[in-house]
């Protein structure tokens, strides 16, 4: 098995503070160089801020895990300067099929709006995803100590630090951090270190999934049977990767046996079943798996802070996992680094808990009704669904309510404490909390997308006039001026119509490509008081109003 | 309340005839099928989410 993909082997380096028997402090440390964990580490670095990661294993996932990246995480890695080869490798779909029983009951197109630079979703197996990330790591290794064999077995946390108990192939040593970063997924050691509450429901199903090798002439589209003739009385989900990989989901119940199930001579027959006896194919890897739908009750833990499946782990349908998590230290690291440069007082971390639990219950409810719509509880629930199913065969108005995984899309801080309400009226997406859309520009003479000229720090978007002056500041953080019509032009109208920018608007933006204020007039002393807001610069009752 | 509760059906026999006959001649099954259809393309004929949940509400066991 695996023969498509060759796992790189990461070298086990001895740190000097483990030769040395002197603890080192650092200032921030990630554990688990998982995608989240190393996109927390691209995230630190792009702001100037050294990062240790520690990781127990010394290579990327072992077979294909995460399959699907939507748009929103592939913007947040653009920002880090690694899509590209993710966009590259990958495999770009819009067309979704759900067949039920024989019958295609209806197709759904994810229906990318055009003017985007990142693509509605690839498809691109995990280990390659990790494996470009480390390359993005390596090219900043100024920044980022990426450790492999390190395992974090005890930590201890203090007012001003932590300190951590870490095995390597040497033995045990001690490291400290102001912060730690938990990105050690949904069995996350850390969470239980720190006795973190991991609630939700848990699923009594299990999953066989199967990575398949074959030369298929199949579009490149998402397949979705429910009872399909091949695999009675349970759902199958077919998917197309890089290297004429194919993902295959079998549905299995709750009574499979993991072990027989996982076997190449119960597995291919299955395969046989659905592809016809004349395809050739080989099985490069199989596991099962159940799942739940849970999340810990606080992201902050003192100074330890949970992101990615550590944080919250969902179903697979809806490819929320991963590109959550991505989200998740996107809304983290500006925090973090506001607070370690002293600029923004360590509360502003909690705004993180309250912004990225508030989006890990919409994933979590989203996640749970494609299940329960997928694996029914109860006899009557399955009445329901296949009637759905038989009706959006012929009729249009069954077809929303199939529902076989609502694909990954951000969720909009609506109520943040960070954000200004609005004074005035404005139509469209960008209301204060929602991430910035993009568009085409032309920015210093280069036609080039609108995220990509925004950089690390808050911004302030001007269409129409502002006062001669480039930048605003409340406290040690600084909002730099970008008005549309200067430096940057929207030569196809494209931004001002995403942003209501047909007449005047002013945003101002966060560092997480956030909406946090937006105003019909440049007022300065106003956008200070919601800059100062959105770094918790004002005391509590303030933000309260 | 949205919903309207008073009697609205013009032939109320002639109706809950039809009903009746539909499910004669259907296995167990067939009739939990043709019922969960039909409360699906009447809530869709609805379309108003509150009288949906009133309705809902009326529904369940006293």
């Amino acid at each position: 098995m695996l023969n498509t993909y060759q796992y790189p082997e990461f070298p086990y380096i001895q740190s000097q503070e483990q030769k040395s028997g002197k603890p080192v402090r650092h200032p921030v440390v990630v554990v688990g160089a998982g995608p989240i964990g190393l996109t927390a580490a691209l995230d630190c670095a792009a702001r100037g801020q050294p990062v240790v990661v520690l990781d127990d294993g010394h290579t990327v996932s072992i077979g294909s895990r995460g399959v699907c990246y939507a748009k929103r995480p592939l913007e947040i890695w653009d920002r880090l300067g690694c899509a590209e080869p993710m966009v590259d490798k990958g495999i770009s779909w819009n067309l979704g099929k759900v067949y039920f029983k024989d019958k295609l009951a209806y197709k759904f197109n994810l229906l990318p709006e055009d003017d985007h630079k990142m693509p509605a979703m690839i498809n691109l197996q995990q280990y390659y995803l990790e494996e470009f990330l480390v390359e993005c790591c390596a090219k900043k290794s100024d920044l980022i100590d990426l450790r492999w064999q390190h395992k974090v077995i005890s930590l201890k946390q203090h007012d001003d630090y932590v300190s951590l108990s870490v095995e390597t192939p040497d033995g045990i040593f001690t490291m400290e951090c102001e912060w730690l970063i938990a990105c050690d997924g949904a069995n996350s050691d850390v969470r239980n270190m720190v006795n973190g509450e991991f609630t939700g429901q848990f699923f009594q199903d299990r999953f066989l999934i199967a990575d398949v090798v074959m030369k298929a002439d199949f579009p490149t589209e998402r397949w979705f049977w429910f009872d399909p003739p091949f695999h009675k009385n349970q759902s199958v989900l077919l998917h197309r990767q890089a290297d004429d990989v194919w993902r295959i989901d079998f549905q299995l119940g709750w009574d499979a046996d993991p072990v027989e199930e996982k076997k190449p001579e119960n597995v291919i027959p299955r395969i046989k079943a659905m592809l016809g006896d004349d395809k050739e194919f080989e099985l490069e890897w199989v596991s099962i798996y159940q799942f739940a739908c849970r999340r810990i009750d606080n992201f902050r833990y003192g100074r330890v802070l949970f992101a990615g499946d550590a944080a919250h782990q969902v179903s697979p349908f809806g490819a929320r996992g991963a590109n959550t998590g991505v989200q998740d230290t996107d809304n983290l690291i500006w925090k973090l680094k506001l607070v370690l440069d002293g600029k923004a007082p360590a509360r502003l971390l909690d705004t993180y808990d309250e912004e990225r639990a508030y989006a890990a219950d919409d994933n979590l409810l989203q996640s749970t009704r494609s299940t329960d719509f997928i694996t029914p509880k109860s006899k009557s629930s399955r009445y329901f669904r296949d009637a759905t199913l038989e009706l959006a065969e012929d009729y249009d108005f069954a077809r929303p309510l199939v529902n076989s995984g609502r694909l990954s899309s951000p969720t909009p801080y609506v109520e943040s404490s960070l954000n200004t309400p609005d004074e005035t009226h404005f139509e469209g997406a960008m209301t204060p909390g929602a991430n910035c859309a993009d568009a085409p520009i032309v920015y210093r003479g280069e036609e080039t997308w609108f995220l990509n000229c925004l950089g690390e720090g808050f911004i302030i978007l001007v269409f129409g006039s502002a006062p001669n002056i480039s930048s605003l500041r409340a406290g040690g953080v600084e909002a730099s001026v970008l008005t549309v019509g200067e430096t940057l032009w929207d030569m196809k109208g494209i931004l001002a119509e995403r942003y209501d920018g047909g007449q005047e608007a002013v945003y101002l933006l966060r560092p997480d490509q956030h909406v946090a204020a937006r105003w019909r007039s440049f007022d300065g002393e106003k956008i200070k008081a919601a800059l100062a807001r959105a770094t918790c610069q004002t005391s509590s009752s303030k933000v309260q109003e | 309340m949205k919903l309207n509760v008073k009697a609205n059906i013009p032939r109320p026999d002639d109706f809950y005839q039809q009903l009746i006959v539909m499910q004669k001649d259907l296995s167990d099954d067939e009739v939990q099928l043709a019922n969960a259809k039909l409360i699906l393309i009447l809530a869709n004929h609805i379309g108003d989410m509150d009288v949906l949940s009133e309705a809902m509400q009326v529904a369940m066991p006293k």
